[in-house]
């Protein structure tokens, strides 16, 4: 299965095909999302309209997670089975991921100052989550710290697993300490604790970013996939 | 031995052991990590030289606006601490609301400098917690 989909040629098929539905999807998706985010969602009882900001930051913040999980699961392919498309998959996951998280730390900031009364605490939620973001730059430099792209491979992609011990912290840190950051709202024991007026507008706009993930994944992975191949006839003297 | 196996034993002895690691790191730090103590907790220390953070909800009617002084109790239930504190004060300040103050725990009152209030895991607009009031189902705090 995965030796099938990981030819080269017939990932750029199945993903060719992919690629227009996926765009379709992931643009109404977010016109649906905002619109119910911005206007068609009722204010909370004691944030007010403040708690539209969750509509970003949380599923920002579900994507950081998604992403890293994606980004250390074909790391981990890549140290054992050396398969450079998941390598490529990893490296086109890296920059998305950095960029998810660290929108996660600017909302929640940005929501912190007014809810809160501060725009940072050294919590265990919000430490663990910056943790995550640097995980991501630093798998970042690494993999493309060598003239040779593909010779910071491997260290970057043990970087990347090393990270992933992170992940149980930052989405369990708000039961095992005392943090300013709330706990769990959805996947938590006891039930869905947000109101179904404000979980559908939720709903919607997670699917739109993870559909817009996958997608930027898939353009990043071909452009790098066509520039390995440049350089390796560049190397050869075919061009 | 084939070199793909030697990889991924490779891999699992090294992650299990740092996993490990982390885990009692973290377990050690555990008093370190925990970003505010409750009043139970702050009651039983004797001496307090240092600053610290305590967390609870503030208590009903024991807010008492001086100026720019504020005066009010934060309690987790069972025991309350009385806090001073003067400063600006965020949105969700109120009673039966989460709060976090930093600063001095002197002759049983808690000279704070910074105040933090706690949002808990709740979302649900105002229609919908008044008619759980009418009915009779709501089970949150009263908050206004």
């Amino acid at each position: 299965m995965i030796d099938y989909l990981a030819n080269p040629s017939r990932f750029f098929r199945i993903t060719n095909f992919l690629l227009p539905w996926l765009m379709g999807l992931s643009i109404t998706l977010t016109i649906i999302g905002i619109y119910f985010a911005l206007f068609d969602s009722p204010d909370d009882l004691v944030q007010g309209s403040a708690v539209r900001i969750m509509y970003v930051h949380v599923p920002s913040a579900w994507l950081s997670i998604f992403s890293y999980l994606l980004l250390s699961i074909c790391s981990f392919f890549f140290i054992v089975w050396r398969h450079p498309l998941a390598d490529i998959l990893s490296r086109s996951i890296a920059p998305v991921g950095a960029l998810f998280s660290l929108l996660t730390l600017l909302t929640g900031s940005i929501w912190g100052r007014p809810m809160w009364g501060t725009w940072w605490v050294w919590d265990a939620r919000l430490t663990s989550m910056l943790i995550l973001f640097i995980f991501f730059l630093g798998y970042i430099a690494l993999s493309n710290a060598f003239e040779r792209n593909e010779r910071g491979s491997r260290p970057a992609a043990l970087l990347a697993i090393v990270g992933s011990i992170n992940l149980p912290i930052v989405k369990f840190s708000v039961d095992w300490w005392n943090t300013l950051h709330q706990p769990a709202s959805i996947i938590r024991t006891g039930g869905i604790s947000i109101d179904q007026s404000m979980l559908v507008p939720l709903i919607i706009m997670t699917l739109a970013f993870h559909i817009f993930f996958v997608l930027v994944v898939i353009l990043r992975s071909h452009s790098i996939l066509i520039e390995r191949k440049f350089y390796h006839l560049k190397v050869l003297g075919k061009i | 031995m084939t070199p793909k196996k030697r990889r991924l034993f490779g891999i699992i002895s090294f992650i299990l052991p740092l996993g490990f690691g982390v885990f009692f790191l973290l377990s050690a730090l555990n008093n370190n990590i925990v970003y505010f103590i409750d009043p139970t907790e702050l009651i039983s220390k004797k001496k307090t030289d240092q600053r610290l953070r305590l967390g609870g909800l503030v208590k009903s009617n024991s807010i008492e606006i001086i100026g720019t002084k504020i005066q009010f109790q934060i309690t987790d239930g069972s025991n309350s601490v009385t806090v001073n504190y003067d400063g600006s004060l965020p949105d969700l300040f109120k009673e039966n609301q989460g709060v976090i103050v930093q600063g001095i725990y002197d002759s049983n009152i808690f000279k704070a400098d910074t105040l933090l209030a706690k949002h808990d895991e709740n979302y649900m607009p105002r229609e919908i917690s008044n008619s759980l009031k009418s009915r009779g189902v709501w089970r949150g705090e009263e908050n206004d």
